[in-house]
């Protein structure tokens, strides 16, 4: 028997096509409002706009479900796929605004992560205090050993070869007799975030390169304290480097502590997965890694402004250990519970 | 006949499963590793690009500039720039409403928390600083050449072993994870702008008089061929339509009229086989394809 459902019912659709056609409206407002969203982000949409999202969202989604399991129009499932997929990252994505972050990384969650992580902050001090140290030893036996840790670029001129008097005139140069300064200190900046960032990404490997990373920076430094102090300068070269090394020293031992940090949980996860264990490592290293940059940043600042204008020693030193007393009380300090933020 | 709904099963290929909160698979397609590298490469040459047309700038405003110190604040602008694009050229896109930096946005892809829930910028920093591992340091490498000693060329070769492990991390696991989505607890997935596309169940309503199909007929053939029929349809190239509408009428016997067009009756069929698969598919029956019985 012939079957012509459309002779015998007239133009009657298929329910497939009038369910497309009675939600099609909806769902091309969806698209707009996430379009205005990728383009512009919240702001660009008004508070009513706002308001209708989420409902228009569940209802494509719905409409995804029922197309999924009574629709063959393979047009309308890819299209419902990949706007229920745009919808939800935008309304799930982030709503707090850059000032909202910025208030509760400030407010906790910077000295949160960086207490967290105390144990392989102390790791990471050890190391470079190691390297520092092994420095010393071996420049005592001998002097070459310098040029082994110290890139020329970094010494400029401050190797053993150079005078007392010449040594002395860097730790308290002016900025009106060499105008290469700043641009000096915008380097060493630019340099030490990257040391930074290299030493934390090294932990992924266990760690163990960051260990090595730490060690080598520690033992260029310790070279160079070596270098003025063999020239009766180590007081002066204190105070020329604690001004902004507290700083910059406590930044690269907590971005070594955080690369640490990932490397232990790779190794030792515990009870979770070990996927789930990094992720979440990654999360805190990832603020400490943000508090960093701004450390280094202000190191940079104390560095390039504070120590070509402050040259007494004291003030030098006062400045130096203040930075450390702060940095201190910020991370370590006692804090009410409530300003936690999670 | 298959009874199972497509919700439930298990996702093939690129797609994983991504259940949103309100219990709906999303089935998310992984961005497979070619999309990743153009887009890699893309967002590289727009750096390099933007290095080097900032240089020009700079050397043009510091030659202009005599004054004393005008060629140090080149050379600090200049500095800070090259930092900011290596180091957070990425996380600044990332961050960004989209998600994606201009290359992945090219390749329709966008970052996103592997658990579900928001993209913390936490989690876009870190997989960012992850690059330093996986790009910076193999291109050191590979700047800093080796001399002629042998055991250099071997500790050179060796290292670079080491780096290509990072560097090639993606391509040794399923969702093709970098390191840095590995720490950052994210992924990339595919989420292009897809247009909604004509219903071709709405041509054949006007053609579909004209015809009439079996129960027998409209047996032929499942949702897979229906599906590419929607697509011959959709292409409306003139050949393939011919051809496909020799090939199904040869298959269910049916002569059309010199006046119907391989299209009108191509259609007709279309709608008729939709409205018989999807009448099935409301009974719970999903019948996948023409062996499907």
């Amino acid at each position: 028997m012939p079957v012509n459902r459309f002779e015998t019912e007239g133009q009657e659709q298929l329910k497939s096509v009038r369910f497309r056609q009675e939600r099609e409206l909806d769902w091309s407002e969806l698209e707009r409002l996430v379009n205005t969203y990728e383009k512009e982000g919240v702001k660009g949409l008004s508070d009513e706009e706002i308001l209708a999202a989420p409902i228009l969202y569940r209802s494509t989604l719905s409409a995804l479900s029922v197309a999924r399991s009574t629709s063959l129009d393979r047009g309308v499932i890819d299209y419902l796929e990949s706007l229920c997929a745009r919808g939800y990252f935008f309304i799930y994505g982030s709503r707090s605004t850059l000032f909202d972050k910025l208030k509760n990384f400030i407010g906790g969650d910077w000295a949160q992560a960086v207490r967290t992580i105390w144990p392989e902050t102390l790791a990471a001090a050890s190391v470079l205090i190691l390297g520092i140290t092994a420095a010393f030893i071996l420049y005592g036996q001998s002097v070459d050993w310098f040029f082994t840790f110290v890139a020329p670029d970094l010494a400029s001129g401050r190797d053993p070869t150079a005078t007392a008097a010449s040594l002395r005139d860097t730790l308290y140069h002016n900025p009106e007799d060499g105008n290469d300064f700043s641009f000096f200190a915008t380097y060493l900046f630019t340099h030490n975030s990257r040391v930074a960032l290299f030493a934390f990404a090294l932990g992924f490997a266990f760690g163990l390169p960051t260990a090595l990373v730490m060690a080598y920076n520690g033992a260029s430094l310790g070279m160079m304290f070596a270098v003025f102090a063999s020239a009766g300068l180590s007081y002066e070269f204190g105070g020329w480097l604690t001004i902004h090394g507290v700083t910059e020293l406590f930044a690269i031992c907590l971005a070594g502590a955080a690369g640490f940090h990932i490397g232990r949980k790779m190794a030792f996860p515990g009870n979770q997965s070990r996927l789930d264990a990094v992720a979440k490592a990654g999360l805190t290293a990832g603020t400490v890694m943000a508090g960093v940059l701004v450390m280094l940043f202000i190191a940079g600042l104390l560095e390039g402004f504070g120590r070509q204008l402050i040259t007494s020693d004291v003030l030098r030193y006062g400045i130096g250990i203040g930075t450390g007393v702060v940095w201190f009380a910020y991370f370590y300090g006692p804090r009410r519970v409530k300003a936690m933020a999670t | 006949m298959t009874t199972a709904n497509p919700t439930t099963e298990k996702p093939t290929g690129m797609r994983r499963s991504f259940v949103t909160p309100e219990g709906v698979d999303l089935q998310l397609e992984i961005g497979d590793a070619s999309q990743r590298a153009g887009a890699f490469l893309i967002d590289f040459a727009i750096i390099i690009a933007a290095l080097i047309g900032m240089s020009i700038l700079l050397l043009l405003a510091g030659m202009g500039s005599h004054e004393f110190g005008g060629i140090e604040w080149v050379g600090i602008v200049w500095l800070l720039i090259a930092f900011v694009l290596r180091s957070f050229y990425f996380t600044f896109f990332e961050l960004s409403a989209k998600a994606a930096t201009p290359g992945k946005r090219l390749m329709g892809l966008r970052v996103a928390a592997r658990h579900g829930g928001r993209l913390e910028a936490q989690a876009v920093l870190v997989r960012n600083a992850m690059r330093e591992l996986e790009v910076f340091i193999p291109i050191s490498i590979m700047a800093s050449g080796y001399s002629t000693d042998t055991l250099d060329a071997w500790a050179y070769v060796l290292t670079f072993i080491w780096a290509g492990i990072f560097t090639f991390f993606p391509l040794f696991n399923k969702d093709r994870l970098r390191i840095g989505d590995l720490v950052g607890g994210t992924w990339v997935v595919r989420a292009p702008k897809q247009a909604l596309l004509r219903d071709m169940a709405q041509d054949g309503a006007r053609m579909a008089q004209k015809y009439s199909f079996t129960d027998a007929q409209l047996a032929a053939y499942g949702i897979k061929e229906l599906q590419v029929l929607e697509q011959v349809l959709r292409s409306d190239d003139t050949d393939t339509l011919r051809s496909v509408a020799q090939r199904i009428s040869a298959k269910i016997g049916v002569r059309y009229r010199w006046d119907q067009s391989d299209a009108e009756f191509l259609n007709a069929y279309y709608l008729a086989l939709r409205g018989t698969l999807e009448s099935k598919l409301l009974m719970g029956q999903r019948r996948a394809d023409k062996f499907d019985r």
